[in-house]
């Protein structure tokens, strides 16, 4: 491993830097006659920096840059005949370079030239490797030698290490936005190229979805068509049923267990629901396709009705449990936070228990409630296992609760599952689609955070 | 007043009903993987009488090492096995019947009768008893989920069939086991050859990965914004940044995975190191919202006491806050890792769902996660699949259980009020 082997370089380096410079600056401080500014080892430090911070980079820009820098040599050393111009084309034919290089199997005979390509590869990997641990090492070393010159006792070393070290917590906490800007362009980029062969309009308001395109020009449909309309409808549907289930049981549960509840039972049913919020969605899903959609089925049958095997009620309904608890606890921290007084005031005016709740105490935590059914919206559109386990695939515009509908995580899971090019329409709509999900929840997000904390700043 | 009072009454047990009906449907959900589940750690055997005729070992003479071993590789071990079963019921005629006879025992017999051989050559000409696996519909049907009251044609296992199991049954030859294959051995499709080794060491790579990231990354961020960060839009942008990056759904970070780190970077598409980057995001806000909260709880005095003795702002954080805080992060750590485990919806979008029977070995290997494998599992048709799916929930349940409950404990143990 190229990684592990610079790593090592650079701790070792940096290791001996620390503990020479730590030697140093006291053999040079009893030279003086005084004691350095800083403690000892803050000088060991200040030297490992110096040495480390220049061959750590040095290892991520080789590493970083290294593959292209090999792929490109080899091809340009390859007669120009010999190399594939279609750019799929090409892809493979570095791929099996690359393959056969390593030792894996390449896609069908490899001819000649690949086997050449190949050799010469792993040549070249090889002296990189060499370059790449030299390159490293020297970095490391000068590094480490310029900052040992600089260690006098009178060098305020702490001062030094300590904004280094400062510098480096304020870069992780950039991470944060880097990943958010990332979530934003990778999504934002590949959905500009997938409205490049369908239309805005097209996809957010067309009411057909089947985003099989075919493999030869010639085909029958081999266009595919993006409508988003169905599957933004059955996202909708689903949801609807879920929170159908989830909000009156989530907040009866949390009113009864502030109100009525003895201790006993709260300490019983709070980790019980605890449980339930921990559960990973992918039981959530086995449970919904193995128990619960044959069950509704099974009942529909029995009443007449003409239930799908997938149908968006079995997979609304175990969403709908997976909620209780989200809703549960967010309804929970609402009600507590309602002032004493106004219970202390309603009961005063003789009002019964259940009264006091629904006239005072509901009304009064209603953003808050508000604000937490929001969240857990946004949570149920985003849900994944469930709907991939127990929805349909098959994008049906209908508000009839026992046909399959397909959500948007559904589809985004079955265009990008399996192999395939990343730069077919079909693929493309799933950051699309992909890309609609994050807005969407983002903005639900924000409109709940921010009633939540307006509603909790009143009561302050 | 009467009404009021049953007003009172009913919203009271409308509560009531709500409590119920969410334990309700966590008995439902816990009670249906537990009796699906536990079938799963009981596995059927069928006791054979092997020769190892050296009739098929023909040409083995003279060869040494390299083609000894390549030799005993090929040998058609198929054909020991159905020397066995004919001995077994020598009154069986035809290729049709004796394949089906064949189909009672699992084709992990011949592996298991190639290992033998491989390990000591010696055995050859010599005879053994041995326990070897059933096919997954003998042991559907052991396990009562064959009824014989289904018409013959609609269940998996003829008459013909079910009359041999009775009789293997009758004569001692068939037992249950504690199924150690279940827990040691990778996938396969084969259902009574399936284990879920290969999955949990697969989710060891991804979470040790994660960890790695996500440990060293979200505490120096809290730290960062409890401590040093001044009051300014830039940190208020982070702040909010990170709320919100909490609630975006797990899918979209597999779709950023996707772009950034197959797609751009070219890292191999399926491996512990691009799943474990990717639920390291994933799991980052958690992680930082938590170790917040941890070093928030330190009061100020002991910062303050740590400055007036003459620390500097780094050493009150490294040598006082962080430790005292470190219960806590770890606590929001466990918790996010365990999360992490449970998630599977990223791991689909980085190709971590292709069928792997190895157990994988190294970060950059194809490797499949716990979640992942049950995904796979309980799309499987075979009715067998049904039991090892919910058998590897309940494995995947008691991680989650051991990591939360060791939350828990941390928490009640280091927990100060101060």
């Amino acid at each position: 491993m190229l990684l592990g082997l610079l790593l090592a370089i650079v701790l070792a380096l940096a290791g001996s830097a620390y503990v020479l410079g730590k030697r140093n600056v006291l053999a040079l401080a009893a030279e003086a006659g005084r004691r350095p500014q800083s403690l000892a080892g803050y000088y060991g430090w200040y030297a490992a920096l110096w040495c480390g911070i220049p061959g750590l980079l040095a290892a991520t820009l080789w590493l970083a840059l290294a593959p292209g820098w090999l792929e490109s040599t080899v091809l340009s050393e390859l007669p120009a005949n010999a190399i594939p111009e279609e750019p799929a084309a090409l892809d493979l034919f570095i791929n099996d370079i690359e393959n056969l290089a390593s030792g894996n199997i390449a896609s069908g005979t490899a001819g000649p030239e690949v086997r050449a390509a190949a050799a010469r590869y792993t040549e070249l990997r090889s002296q990189a490797t060499w370059a790449a641990g030299l390159l490293t090492a020297v970095l490391g070393f000068g590094g480490a030698a310029l900052g040992l010159r600089r260690i006098r006792p009178d060098l305020a070393a702490r001062v030094w290490v300590e904004r280094v070290l400062q510098g480096f917590l304020m870069l992780c906490s950039t991470v944060a936005i880097l990943v958010t800007v990332g979530i934003v362009l990778s999504l934002v980029f590949e959905t500009l190229r997938f409205f490049e062969s369908v239309s805005v309009s097209e996809f957010l308001f067309g009411t057909h979805w089947s985003p099989q395109t075919a493999l030869r020009a010639d085909q029958v449909g081999s266009s595919g068509s993006f409508g988003a309309i169905p599957v933004f409808a059955g996202t909708l549907l689903i949801t609807l049923i879920a929170m159908l289930v989830a909000v009156p049981i989530g907040l009866m549960s949390a009113v009864y267990m502030t109100f009525y509840a003895s201790a006993r039972t709260r300490d019983i049913v709070k980790p019980l629901l605890e449980i339930l919020a921990g559960v990973p969605t992918v039981v959530y899903g086995f449970f919904a396709a193995l128990v619960v959609a044959p069950a509704v089925r099974g009942f529909g049958t029995r009443l007449g009705l003409d239930v799908a095997s997938e149908s968006a009620l079995a997979a609304g309904l175990v969403m709908g449990v997976m909620i209780i608890p989200f809703i549960s606890s967010l309804s929970d921290d609402s009600i507590t936070a309602v002032p004493k007084s106004l219970r202390d005031g309603s009961f005063g005016l003789g009002a019964t228990r259940s009264e006091t709740i629904r006239l005072v105490i509901l009304p009064a935590a209603l953003p808050g409630i508000v604000g937490g059914v929001l969240l857990a919206v946004s949570r149920a559109i985003g849900e994944t296992m469930i709907v991939v386990m127990a929805a349909g695939l098959a994008a049906n515009l209908t508000i009839n609760p026992l046909e399959a509908v397909t959500t948007v995580t559904v589809q985004i899971v079955t265009l990008l599952t399996g192999d395939q090019e990343f730069d077919s329409a079909k693929t493309l709509a799933a950051f699309a689609l992909g890309l609609t999900l994050f807005v969407v929840t983002l903005a639900l997000n924000v409109v709940a955070l921010r009633i939540v904390k307006r509603y909790r700043e009143q009561y302050d | 007043m009467r009404r009021r009072l049953r007003a009172e009454r009913n919203f009271r047990a409308a509560g009531f009903t709500a409590i119920g009906l969410a334990m309700a449907g966590l008995a439902i959900l816990l009670g249906s993987i537990l009796s699906n589940g536990l079938g799963a750690f009981r596995a059927t055997e069928v006791r054979l009488d092997v020769t190892f005729d050296p009739a098929h070992f023909e040409g083995l003479e003279g060869l040494e090492g390299d083609e000894r071993d390549r030799f005993l590789a090929r040998v058609n071990y198929a054909l020991l096995v159905r020397d066995a079963m004919r001995e077994l019921f020598p009154e069986v005629e035809g290729r049709r019947n004796l394949r089906k006879l064949m189909g009672l025992v699992s084709s992990g017999a011949r592996s298991q009768l190639r290992e033998i051989v491989e390990a000591d050559p010696g055995v050859i000409g010599s005879s053994a008893t041995l326990w070897v696996p059933a096919d997954d519909d003998v042991d559907v049907y052991r396990k009562g989920g064959i009824s014989r009251e289904v018409a013959e044609d609609d269940r998996r296992l003829s008459d013909q069939e079910l009359a041999w199991i009775d009789r293997l049954d009758a004569e001692g030859r068939v037992r249950s086991v504690f199924a150690t294959r279940f827990l040691t051995s990778g996938d396969s499709r084969e259902p009574e050859l399936a284990g879920i080794w290969g999955a949990v060491v697969g989710s060891f790579l991804t979470l040790m990965v994660t960890l790695s990231i996500v440990f060293p990354l979200g505490v120096s961020t809290a730290v960062y914004l409890e401590e040093f960060a001044p009051k300014n839009r830039v940190t208020d942008i982070i702040e909010v940044n990170i709320n919100n990056l909490a609630a975006v759904p797990s899918i979209v970070f597999g779709l950023l995975g996707l772009a950034v780190f197959l797609n751009a970077l070219h890292l191999p598409r399926s491996a512990p190191v691009v799943g474990g980057m990717t639920l390291a995001l994933m799991t980052l806000p958690t992680i930082i919202i938590t170790g917040r909260v941890a070093i928030e709880a330190v009061p100020p005095s002991i910062r303050e006491a740590a400055r007036g003795l003459g620390a500097s702002p780094l050493q009150v954080v490294v040598h006082h806050v962080l430790p005292l805080a470190l219960p806590g992060i770890l606590t929001g750590t466990i918790i996010g890792m365990a999360r992490a485990l449970g998630e599977t919806a990223p791991l689909l979008m980085i190709g971590m769902v292709a069928f792997i029977v190895d157990i994988p070995s190294s970060l950059n290997e194809a490797a499949t996660a716990l979640p992942v494998q049950i995904f796979l599992w309980a799309d499987s048709p075979e009715r067998a699949f049904v039991e090892k799916t919910s058998g590897a929930i309940l494995v995947l349940l008691g991680f989650l259980i051991v990591m939360n409950g060791a939350a828990i404990w941390l928490r009640r143990r280091f927990e100060k009020s101060w």
